[in-house]
C-alpha cells in the first residue's frame, strides 16, 4: 500500500515507465488531469486546477488503500512535499522512483515529440532542480527511493515487485489465543497458557490443535519478572508459535536499551533492575526482538486486528508514524485527569469497522465488547487478572493475579450501572447512520440496497411512531400470495403454492392455518431485570408488543403488560426459560381480533362499504322487482346484493369486541430469538411444537396454530392439505400459509420465499371488493404480477434475520437498527397492497 | 347509486314525457364511470316513478385512475363508490336526464314550467356533517326532508352510525328545478368529488345554480364543497354569484383551525422570535420547522446569521422550501438558511454549534417514553446555549367548546400537559443537563386555567 511518486524532467520517460509497470487505473498523470480541465495537456495556466483534480483522485484511491502512481515531473520539493503529506494523511508509504536521465536524452525525446507546445528550455532547468533535490528525498519523508540514471537501467527493469506491508498477515487464519498486557507477571502468564491447554516441549509452548498465542504488548515493567516474560515471548515468536505486537512500555524499553535518554519511571526502573542480572547478549537479543516488532497485525482475511492500544478502521493495515503512535498509546485528548494521567479519547465508541479489534493498554475490570472491539487488559499487574481471548470463539479465559504488584494510580474503573459498555454507548442512535442511500451487508447474500427516498420515509415513520429502538430487534417480512390460480372461480389456490415450492427444489412443506388478526412481534422477559440486561431498557415493563411497522400495538400500556405477564407465566410454567436457557424471548405472532388494532380501518372502510352496498343494493332489487321488463337486471343486482352480504360476513368473522384481556388471542408461530441464540436452524415443525407446549398453559389467550406437514411427492398428502384449505376457508377462515419445512431454503437462484399465503375465496372479498368473484371482474383481476412483492419479501426476510443475528451476538444498536430500519424503508416501496 | 323520482300529480305518467324516457322500456345510457339503467318501477296516472340505477365497474375505476404515489392504499380498491350517491350520480343524472335538466320537452313543451308533486328517494347518500347539513341544504329550498341514518353494522352497534342516510324529499316544483338541485347538492352532501375539479366546474355551478343558489343560506358551503376546497375557484364563483366587491371570507370548515387559532399561532411564533432575539443568538435552529412559518420570521431579522430549519416530514420541508422561495433568494441569503430532514430521536452532529434552538409545539407529537431520547439529543448532544420549548397548556382545553372532555387538540398529540406537568418536566431536564429554565404564557392568560400555550426558556449554565 503506497503512493509511488515518479520524479523526472520532461522527456525522462516517466509516462512510458508507468505504463509498462502499472495498471492504467493506478496512474494519475498531471498531463491527463490538465487535459481533463482544459482540453490541452500542455496548458500550464491550468496546472493549479489540474493538480487539484489529481489530488482529489489520489485521495479517493488512497482512502480505499489502492496503490497509486503520480505521474508528474515532481522536480520541485514543494510539489513532492504535498504528495508526502497526502500519503501520510492516509497512512500509506510514500515511495520515490527517480528517472534521473541525462539531459541529452530528455532533450532528444522532447524534440521527437510534436505534441509538446512548450520549449525544450525547461528541461535543463528541471534536471538541475531534480539533482539538487535528490539527496533530500529521504529527509522529505520518502520511505523507499529508487533512482534510475540512464535508459539502460530503465530497460533492465522487467517488473516491479509489490510487497505486502509487514502488518498484513491476512493469510494467518488462526485460531488464536490473544493475551493482554502482561507487565512482567510471568507466573500468571504461564498459568494462563496452561489453562489454555498449551504444553511445553523444548522451551516452546504448543497447542495440540495448533492454536497460536498473540501477545498484545506491554510485556514488561511494573511486574516481578519482566525478563522471564521476554524470554518466553521471544522464544514463542522465534519458533513461530506466537505473534507479538509492541506496547508503549516495550517501545520505551528499546529506547533505553538504545541508550536514549529515558526517565526510569512507570515501572521501567523495575525492568532495568531485573535486567541487570542478564547477559549483554540477551539485552542485545531483546533489542533486536523489540525493534523488529510490527505495530499491529491484520489477520484472518482482514477479520481480526490486534494492536496494543487498538486501532481505528482507517489506520488498519497501513503504515505511518501516526499509525504506530496510535498502536502504542491510542488517542489522547491532550488533557489530563484528576490523577495526572492523560485523558484517552474513546476511539472504540466511534468504531464502525468490519474487523474485530482486540487490544489492551487501558486496564478494565472486565473485558466488554463495544462496536466489535474489546479491551482485554484486565490489569494483572495491578492485582486484577490476566486475560486471553480465544479467537474465533470469542471466549474469555482469565487467571487472577497472585498479588498486587503495583498500586494503580487510578482505581480500576467500575461501570456505573448494570448496563453493558455497548448498551451505555448505544443510548442514542446517530442520524448519520440512517441518512441517504444505505447498503446493508448480511450473511445471507449480497448487500440489500435501500434507496434514499425510502430512508427518508423510514426515518419519519421511525421517529414519529415507533417504540424505543432498543426494543426493535426484528420487523417481520411481507408475505407474497401464491401465483394466481388457473381455476376459473379462484384467485388463489394451494396448487400454485405447492408448485412454487416444488420448483425451487423443496420436497417437504408445512401448511399453517392463517389467522386473521394483526401481525405482532412480542418480546417478553422473565422480569424487568432481564429486560435491562438484555435490551438496556429501564422502566418500560417486562416486554413489548409491536406491529409490523414498529408501533406499539396497545395504546393501553397496562393491557400490554397484562398480556405479557400472562405469556410470561405460561412460559415459566411450561419450563420454556430453562429449556432454552434464557430469560427472554422474541416471538413472531398474530394477535386477534383484527378489530382490536384495525377498528378504525374496519369502520371507515369495510363496514362503511358494507353498509352502503347492502342498503343501496336491497333498494335496487326492490325497485327492479316492480318492473317485469327488468328481469335480467334483477338477476344481476340480486347477485350483487348477495355478494355485498357475503362481504359483510367475511369481515365480521374477524371482529369481536374486546372488553378484557381474555378477549385477545395471541398465536405465536415463530420463536425468533432467545438469549444468545436465533432459531432459524430449526424446522417449522419444531417451532410449532415448542410453541404449542407453552400455549397449552394458557388456552384462554394463547393459541397454538393448527398445521399439516406435507411431502410434496405424496399426492395423497397434497390432496389432503388442499381439502384442509377448502374446509378452513369454507368456514370463513383467512386461508393458510405454506412454508418450506426448513426455515431457510437455499436453491440455485438464491433463497426461497420463506412463506406463501393462500387466501380463501370469501376472505379475498375484503381485499378485492364485494363483487370481485363476478366472472368478468375475476378474469381481469387475474392479471397480477408477483415479482415486485416476492423480491420485497425476500429482502425483508433476509434483513429481519440479519438483525436478530446481530442482536443475539451483541452487535451494536446501530447494527441491529440498521436492519430493522431497512425493513421499514423497504415497506415504503410501492407494491400492490392487495397482494 | 339508486335514485328514484316519483310524480303524483295527475296525470302522473306525464313524467315520462318530461324525462324523455319510454315507460315500458328498460333503457341504458353510458356515462364516464359505467352504465346508467333507467326504468319505471311504477307507472300510472296516479303515481309514476322513474329509477336511475348506476352500474359502476369497480375494477376499471381503479385501473383508470391508476395507483399512484402515496395513494397506494387498499382504500382505492374497496370503497363505497359503486354504491353511494356521489358526484358519479350527478354525472349520470345530467347524462340520462339532460333534456329535463335543461328544461326541454319535445312532446309537451308546456309541461316544463308546470310544478309537479315530486318525491325523491335516495337509499344511500353520504353526508358529511350529518343531518343538520342535510336539512340545511334542502329545507331552505322548500323540501320536506325525511331521512334515516344507517348504522355501520347492525351486528356491532358499538361501532355507531355510518355517514350514509336514506333520504326522502318531497316538494312541489318543476322537474327541472328538482334536477338542478340534485345535480349540485348530491356531491355537496358527499363532499368528495371523484374527479379533477377544474374551471368548467364553476360554469356548471353557475348554470345549474343560476336561479336559486344566490339566495341559499348555505351558498358558501355549497360552493366550497362543490368546487372541492379549491379556494381560488370558490372565490371566483362566489364573486360571480354575489357580484359584489366583498371578497370571500375565510370559510374553512370546522376541521381546519379557526381564525382565532390561526392568529394564536402567529402570536406564539412572534413570542418565540422575540425570545430568540433577546438571547442575542446569532445562529438559531428551528427544530420541527414544519412549513417554515417561524423561519420566515427569523429570516427577517438581521441578527440571525445562520438559520437551520429541521423537520421529520420531508413533505413539509418541500412546502417550506417553496413558501420561503429559497431557490430564488440571493446567494448571501441562501447561505444564511438551511433546511434539513432530521429527527429529534436521533443524535445529529448537524445540530451542534447553534446558539439557540426552538421547539415550537413539537414535543407533544412524541410518545412520552420517547421524550428521554429527545432530551438527550437536544440538551445532551446539540446543547445550544438557549432552548425554547412551547407546548399546549392542557388546562386551557376546557375553554374549547367543541373539544370533548379528555380529548386532545390534535389527533397526533400524544399528550397535553398542564402547567405543573410541563414545569416539572422542564425542571428535571434543566437540572440534568445544566440549564436553568423560566416560563412564560403564550396568549392571553386566564386567571383560572392560564394561557392557550406555554413556553419554557432554557439557558445553559455550564459548558
Amino acid at each position: 500500500m503506497s503512493l509511488v511518486v515518479l520524479i523526472g524532467a520532461s522527456g525522462s520517460g516517466k509516462s512510458t515507465f508507468a505504463r509498462q509497470h502499472f495498471l492504467p487505473s493506478e496512474i494519475v498523470s498531471s498531463d491527463a488531469c490538465r487535459a481533463m480541465v482544459s482540453n490541452d495537456e500542455n496548458a500550464q495556466e491550468f496546472s493549479k486546477d489540474a493538480f487539484e483534480v489529481a489530488r482529489f483522485i489520489i485521495s479517493k484511491r488512497l482512502k480505499h488503500g489502492l496503490l497509486t502512481v503520480v505521474d508528474a515531473t515532481n522536480v520541485r520539493d514543494e510539489d513532492r512535499a504535498d504528495w508526502v503529506r497526502l500519503a501520510r494523511e492516509f497512512h500509506v508509504l510514500p515511495v520515490a522512483i527517480v528517472l534521473n536521465m541525462p539531459e541529452k536524452v530528455c532533450t532528444e525525446r522532447h524534440a521527437q515529440r510534436t505534441d509538446r507546445s512548450f520549449g525544450a528550455h525547461v528541461i535543463p532547468k528541471q534536471t538541475a532542480l531534480l539533482r539538487r533535490g535528490l539527496r533530500r528525498l529521504r529527509l522529505e519523508g520518502f520511505r523507499h527511493i529508487h533512482e534510475l540514471r540512464n535508459p539502460e537501467e530503465v530497460a533492465a527493469i522487467t517488473s516491479i515487485r509489490r510487497e505486502p506491508l509487514f502488518n498484513n498477515l491476512k493469510s494467518e487464519t488462526g485460531p488464536f489465543d490473544i493475551i493482554g498486557d502482561i507487565h512482567g507477571c510471568h507466573t500468571e502468564l504461564v498459568e494462563l497458557i496452561q489453562q489454555l491447554n498449551y504444553h511445553e516441549t523444548d522451551g516452546v509452548w504448543r497447542h495440540p490443535e495448533g492454536r497460536r498465542l498473540v501477545f498484545l504488548g506491554d510485556l514488561v515493567d511494573r511486574g516481578p519478572a519482566s525478563p522471564a516474560v521476554l524470554k518466553l515471548v521471544m522464544k514463542q515468536v522465534k519458533e513461530g508459535a506466537a505473534l507479538c505486537v509492541p506496547g508503549n512500555h516495550d517501545v520505551k524499553l528499546v529506547r533505553w536499551l538504545n541508550g536514549k535518554n529515558v526517565q526510569l519511571k512507570h515501572g521501567l526502573e523495575q525492568t532495568v533492575a531485573q535486567l541487570s542480572a542478564e547477559t549483554p547478549e540477551f539485552l542485545e537479543e531483546i533489542k533486536t526482538f523489540l525493534d523488529g516488532l510490527v505495530s499491529h497485525y491484520v489477520l484472518d482475511g482482514g477479520k481480526l486486528v490486534v494492536a496494543h492500544a487498538g486501532l481505528k478502521e482507517e489506520m488498519q493495515g497501513r503504515g505511518s508514524g501516526r499509525v504506530r503512535e496510535f498502536c502504542y498509546y491510542g488517542e489522547t485528548t491532550g488533557e489530563t485527569d484528576e490523577f495526572g494521567l492523560p485523558v484517552r479519547h474513546n476511539w472504540a465508541a466511534d468504531y464502525n469497522g468490519k474487523a474485530m479489534v482486540v487490544y489492551g493498554h487501558t486496564p478494565v475490570p472486565s473485558p466488554q465488547w463495544l462496536n466489535r472491539t474489546i479491551d482485554i487488559d484486565t490489569g494483572c499487574v495491578f492485582g486484577g487478572s490476566l486475560t486471553a481471548l480465544r479467537y474465533p470463539e470469542k471466549d474469555l479465559v482469565s487467571v487472577k493475579a497472585k498479588e498486587i504488584y503495583c498500586e494503580p494510580v487510578r482505581p480500576l474503573h467500575m461501570p456505573p450501572s448494570g448496563l453493558t459498555l455497548q448498551q451505555q454507548h448505544d443510548d442514542v442512535l446517530n442520524i448519520a447512520d440512517f441518512n441517504g442511500k444505505m447498503l446493508i451487508e448480511n450473511r445471507y447474500g449480497g448487500p440489500v440496497t435501500i434507496r434514499e427516498q425510502h430512508t427518508i420515509a423510514a426515518l419519519e415513520v421511525m421517529s414519529r411512531f415507533a417504540v424505543n429502538p432498543k426494543w426493535l430487534i426484528y420487523l417481520p417480512p411481507t408475505m407474497s400470495p401464491a401465483e394466481t390460480s388457473k381455476l376459473p372461480d379462484f384467485l388463489e389456490h394451494p396448487a400454485e403454492a405447492f408448485s412454487y415450492f416444488r420448483g425451487v427444489g423443496v420436497t417437504k412443506v408445512i401448511c399453517e392455518e392463517k389467522h386473521m388478526g394483526s401481525r405482532a412481534v412480542v418480546i417478553v422477559a422473565k422480569d424487568e431485570k432481564a429486560v435491562e440486561e438484555t435490551f438496556g431498557i429501564k422502566g418500560e415493563g417486562i416486554g413489548v408488543v409491536y406491529t409490523r411497522t414498529g408501533r406499539s400495538f396497545f395504546t393501553d400500556k397496562n393491557m400490554e403488560q397484562a398480556l405479557l405477564q400472562r405469556l410470561n407465566k405460561a412460559l415459566a410454567a411450561s419450563g420454556f426459560y430453562e429449556k432454552f436457557n434464557t430469560d427472554w424471548a422474541c416471538f413472531d405472532c398474530e394477535l386477534m381480533p383484527w378489530s382490536a388494532k384495525a377498528l378504525s380501518l374496519i369502520e371507515t372502510q369495510y363496514a362503511s362499504t358494507g353498509a352502503a352496498a347492502t342498503h343501496a343494493l336491497s333498494a335496487a332489487v326492490q325497485a327492479l322487482r316492480q318492473n317485469e321488463a327488468a328481469a335480467p337486471l334483477l338477476e344481476k343486482y340480486s347477485l350483487k346484493h348477495q355478494q355485498a352480504t357475503q362481504f359483510i360476513d367475511a369481515y365480521r368473522q374477524y371482529c369481536w369486541p374486546v372488553n378484557s384481556l381474555d378477549d385477545y388471542k395471541l398465536a405465536p408461530f415463530h420463536i425468533m430469538a432467545t438469549a444468545g441464540k436465533t432459531w432459524f436452524h430449526q424446522d417449522h415443525e419444531w417451532h410449532m411444537d415448542e410453541i404449542a407446549a407453552f400455549c397449552e398453559e394458557d388456552k384462554n389467550i394463547l393459541l397454538a396454530t393448527p398445521f399439516k406437514v406435507v411431502h410434496l411427492e405424496d399426492e395423497e398428502q397434497v390432496t389432503e392439505a388442499t381439502e384442509w384449505w377448502n374446509t378452513l376457508t369454507g368456514k370463513g377462515g383467512e386461508g393458510m400459509v405454506v412454508k418450506s419445512y426448513q426455515y431457510l431454503h437455499q436453491h440455485a437462484r438464491g433463497i426461497a420465499q420463506p412463506a406463501i399465503k393462500i387466501r380463501g375465496r370469501e376472505y379475498l372479498r375484503i381485499i378485492y371488493g364485494p363483487e370481485y368473484t363476478t366472472p368478468a371482474y375475476l378474469e381481469r383481476l387475474k392479471a397480477r404480477g408477483l415479482s415486485a412483492k416476492r423480491s420485497l419479501a425476500l429482502r425483508e426476510f433476509v434483513l429481519g434475520l440479519e438483525g436478530l443475528e446481530r442482536f443475539v451476538s451483541k452487535d451494536s444498536l446501530k447494527g441491529v437498527h440498521e436492519c430493522v430500519f431497512g425493513v421499514l424503508a423497504l415497506e415504503s416501496e410501492p407494491v400492490d397492497p392487495r397482494l | 347509486m339508486l335514485l328514484t323520482i316519483t310524480n303524483t300529480r295527475y296525470p302522473a305518467d306525464d313524467l315520462s314525457y318530461l324525462m324523455h324516457k319510454h315507460p315500458a322500456k328498460v333503457q341504458e345510457t353510458e356515462f364516464s364511470q359505467g352504465i346508467a339503467h333507467i326504468f319505471y318501477p311504477e307507472v300510472s296516472p296516479q303515481k309514476c316513478t322513474i329509477a336511475l340505477l348506476l352500474d359502476i365497474d369497480p375494477i376499471s375505476l381503479v385501473r383508470k385512475n391508476g395507483p399512484a404515489g402515496n395513494d397506494f392504499a387498499l382504500q382505492q380498491y374497496v370503497n363505497d363508490r359503486p354504491y353511494a350517491a356521489s358526484s358519479f350520480l350527478s354525472g349520470a343524472l345530467a347524462k340520462a336526464f339532460s333534456s329535463a335538466l335543461n328544461g326541454r320537452c319535445k312532446d309537451k313543451p308546456e309541461m316544463v314550467s308546470v310544478p309537479l308533486d315530486l318525491e325523491v328517494n335516495i337509499p344511500v347518500l353520504p353526508v358529511r356533517g350529518g343531518e343538520n347539513v342535510l336539512r340545511g341544504l334542502f329545507e331552505p329550498l322548500g323540501y320536506t326532508v325525511q331521512c334515516t341514518q344507517h348504522p355501520l353494522d347492525g351486528q356491532f352497534p358499538e361501532w355507531g352510525n355510518s355517514r350514509y342516510f336514506s333520504l326522502k324529499l318531497t316538494h312541489t316544483l318543476t322537474l327541472q328545478a328538482l334536477l338542478q338541485h340534485l345535480y349540485i347538492l348530491i356531491p355537496v352532501c358527499d363532499n368528495d368529488k371523484h374527479y379533477f375539479v377544474g374551471k368548467e366546474e364553476v360554469e356548471k355551478l353557475m348554470e345549474k345554480g343560476r336561479d336559486w343558489l344566490e339566495t341559499h343560506p348555505q351558498k358558501e358551503l355549497i360552493i366550497l364543497r362543490f368546487l372541492k376546497h379549491q379556494k381560488g375557484l370558490a372565490n371566483q364563483a362566489l364573486e360571480q354569484i354575489l357580484q359584489e366587491e366583498e371578497p370571500a371570507a375565510e370559510t374553512e370548515e370546522t376541521t381546519t383551525p379557526s381564525p382565532v387559532r390561526v392568529r394564536m399561532h402567529d402570536v406564539r411564533l412572534q413570542a418565540v422570535k422575540d425570545e430568540l432575539l433577546a438571547t442575542g443568538a446569532a445562529t438559531v435552529a428551528d427544530l420541527g420547522c414544519g412549513e417554515g412559518k417561524l423561519l420566515r420570521l427569523l429570516m427577517n431579522e438581521k441578527q440571525f446569521t445562520g438559520i437551520l430549519g429541521m423537520d421529520i416530514s420531508y413533505h413539509s420541508l418541500t412546502i417550506a422550501k417553496d413558501k420561503l422561495k429559497l431557490e430564488r433568494l440571493p446567494e448571501k441569503q441562501q447561505q444564511r438558511i438551511q433546511l434539513i430532514q432530521g429527527s429529534l430521536t436521533y443524535r445529529d452532529e448537524r445540530l451542534h454549534g447553534y446558539d439557540a434552538a426552538a421547539l415550537v409545539e413539537v414535543i407533544e407529537h412524541l410518545d412520552e417514553p420517547r421524550l428521554a431520547t429527545l432530551e438527550k439529543v437536544v440538551f445532551g448532544h446539540a446543547k445550544p446555549r438557549t432552548v425554547i420549548v412551547t407546548t399546549p397548556n392542557a388546562e386551557y382545553n376546557i375553554k374549547f367548546e367543541s373539544l370533548e372532555a379528555g380529548t386532545m387538540r390534535h389527533n397526533d398529540h400524544r399528550f397535553e400537559w398542564t402547567r405543573a406537568q410541563f414545569s416539572e418536566w422542564a425542571g428535571q431536564v434543566a437540572q440534568e443537563h445544566g440549564y436553568t429554565v423560566s416560563f412564560k404564557p403564550l396568549g392571553e392568560e386566564d386567571p383560572e386555567v392560564g394561557a392557550l400555550s406555554q413556553m419554557g426558556i432554557f439557558s445553559k449554565t455550564t459548558d
